[in-house]
């Protein structure tokens, strides 16, 4: 017996706890092992691979460049210009998206009859892929079998390989794809709006107008907010409209060449995965410093009900 | 001096009482012309896809676009089926959506009942870890896990359309969430009647946190089944386990290109989801809005 000072039942507290702590990391190992593999490695990787030229050929050892890489990356005009694009695609995309879906959920909020139905149309862009969006508007958009001639919009060239239209056209179709959530998000957020405070303010004779931008959407803020930290996010990450509608082989790809697009394309076609690597931790800054600026500006503004 | 000014308080009353009740009607009326508004424009591009997919070809040019298919035309469905092996393309994606779906509830399960229930040293910083991950978009880990996969073997298989999504963040989060909602009382009752670990799990822990399961479910579900950017990168041709979105592209690109049965394949692939919507409308409320109400 070596522990023979201590007491049986201290010695079986003991054991319990450690058998209760080899059992939490059991439980928790199967999910840190997929973070570990497919998040944390891949995600410290990129600073180094940043460091590295690419070799021209495949084979030949790849050569350590220093920071000389990443200052060669993101000064150059293409990226540059998938910045811009890309930060263009979110000025489009998320005010409209939030707005609408604000306003929709606002009409459908009231208990009236057909609501159900009128609240289900809503959230419905909520299933639809990008995949699918990008085919049915696609369709709705080609010069030929789309609606667009027909209703009198046909630049030349087509839409979507349009230098000046292909950008917007993306972004028309992101925001329908992005009413769904929108809506859904927003219309949570009424239903935690007390209802006596709205009437409140329509018993005081306040407009329906002045009700919607002095009394909801300052009650509704920390959902607004909520709603503009997760579709910048969502909208950093936009690729497979540009995948499926317009390609790298298309006349306006300059000009619609969204970041993530271009890593995949960097990836890929180019091959430089220490380019990519770059072009990845640009990515990562820039949801980090959106959701870390959008918490230091709006947080201070935004109107927290007790 | 206003005329009326003469009048009983009641009459005045009831006039007012009527305008303001026209008021209510032309309010209620502008509010169902919004709505519809809303809905025409928002239903419009799917129910469009889908009157065309059932038109002859030669009424795909028609305008005004024929807003009801008076012949409807199935073939187009059959041909996307078959030739465009959009029978292939959804089976695969029942499968890898089965995977990642019960994969994330079971890794979820786990980690969030060792967070909620075990004490354990480093458990908060451990916790932080796993909610690190949401910081770090999928996107920036590509150029490293497209080697890895390659590395592993996995390319074009269901190994690496999946593994890489079996653990969440999010869900171990709800999961905790949902455990330490339930009483402590329940959980000494359970011990006093012999209740082990595993028994409080499946008997009462699950049970009680099946509003949480079901949001991740749905929500997994949705995700994994609209995945674009990762089958892409993953899987090719050969022995295919392309998934439906990918078959989608390809319909409309290189395959089979022709319009009404790339439309009538984008009605297929979108039409268990819009199932789903109808069906667990409410569990997809929940996970979708899960932290936009504090």
């Amino acid at each position: 017996m070596s522990r023979g000072r201590e007491s049986p039942p201290a010695r079986t507290r003991r054991s319990r706890a450690v058998r209760e702590a080899a059992l939490g990391y059991l439980l928790v190992l199967p999910a840190l092992a997929v973070f570990g593999v497919f998040v944390f490695y891949p995600f410290a990787e990129n600073f180094r691979l940043a460091l590295y030229q690419t070799p021209p050929y495949p084979g030949l050892p790849s050569r350590y460049v220093g920071l000389h890489q990443v200052g060669q990356v993101l000064a150059s005009s293409g990226f540059l210009q998938s910045l811009g694009s890309t930060l263009l695609f979110v000025v489009m995309v998320v005010p409209a998206g939030l707005l609408i879906g604000l306003l929709l959920a606002v009409a459908a909020h009231r208990r009236l009859r057909a609501m159900a139905v009128y609240r289900v149309i809503f959230s419905s862009t909520v299933v639809t892929s990008v995949a699918v969006s990008a085919l049915v508007f696609g369709t709705l958009m080609d010069p030929v079998v789309g609606l667009l001639p027909w209703l009198g919009l046909n630049p030349s060239p087509p839409i979507l390989q349009n230098t000046t239209w292909a950008l917007p056209a993306i972004a028309v179709m992101s925001v329908w794809q992005f009413l769904g959530l929108s809506f859904v998000v927003m219309s949570a957020g009424l239903s935690a709006v007390p209802e006596e405070v709205l009437e409140a303010a329509r018993v005081d004779g306040a407009s329906e107008r002045t009700v919607f931008w002095r009394v909801t959407v300052p009650l509704l803020s920390p959902t607004i907010f909520f709603g503009l930290v997760v579709a910048t996010i969502y909208a950093f990450q936009t690729f497979g409209q540009v995948d499926i509608l317009i390609g790298y082989s298309s006349a306006a790809f300059e000009h619609v060449n969204l970041l993530v697009y271009d890593i995949l394309n960097t990836i890929e076609v180019a091959k430089t995965s220490g380019q990519a690597a770059v072009l990845s931790l640009a990515l990562f800054l820039l949801t980090l410093g959106v959701t870390l600026l959008q918490l230091r500006l709006v947080e201070r503004r935004v109107h927290y009900a007790a | 001096m206003r005329p009326d000014s003469r009048n009983g308080s009641g009459e005045r009353g009831s006039r007012c009482r009527r305008g303001r009740a026209s008021r209510r009607r032309r309010r209620l009326a502008a509010r169902y012309t919004l709505l519809t508004i809303g809905a025409l424009v928002v239903l419009a591009p799917l129910y469009l896809t889908f009157v065309s997919s059932l038109l002859p070809p030669s009424a795909l040019a028609e305008r005004p676009p024929p807003l009801f298919p008076l012949d409807p035309q199935w073939h187009d469905y059959v041909i996307a089926w078959t030739q465009g092996d959009l029978g292939v393309y959804l089976r695969n994606s029942a499968i890898q959506t089965g995977i990642i779906v019960c994969g994330q509830l079971v890794t979820s399960v786990l980690a969030g009942y060792a967070f909620a229930f075990l004490r354990f040293p480093f458990k908060r910083a451990l916790f932080v870890v796993f909610l690190a991950t949401l910081m770090i978009p999928f996107e920036v880990t590509l150029v490293t896990n497209t080697q890895t996969i390659s590395e592993l073997g996995w390319y074009n298989t269901f190994a690496g359309l999946t593994v890489p999504f079996l653990a969440t963040g999010v869900g171990t989060f709800l999961l905790r969430q949902a455990f330490l909602q339930i009483p402590r009382d329940l959980r000494e009752a359970a011990t006093l009647d012999g209740y082990g670990r595993l028994r409080f799990l499946l008997r009462i822990a699950l049970p009680l946190a099946r509003p949480a399961l079901a949001a991740l479910g749905v929500f997994s579900f949705l995700a994994a089944w609209n995945q674009y950017l990762w089958p892409l990168v993953v899987t090719g041709s050969g022995n295919g386990v392309r998934t439906v979105q990918i078959g989608l592209k390809l319909l409309q690109g290189t395959e089979v290109s022709r319009t009404d049965v790339a439309l009538a394949g984008t009605v297929i692939a979108v039409l268990p989801l819009l199932v789903l919507l109808v069906v667990f409308q409410k569990q997809l409320v929940r996970s979708l809005t899960a932290g936009a109400v504090k």
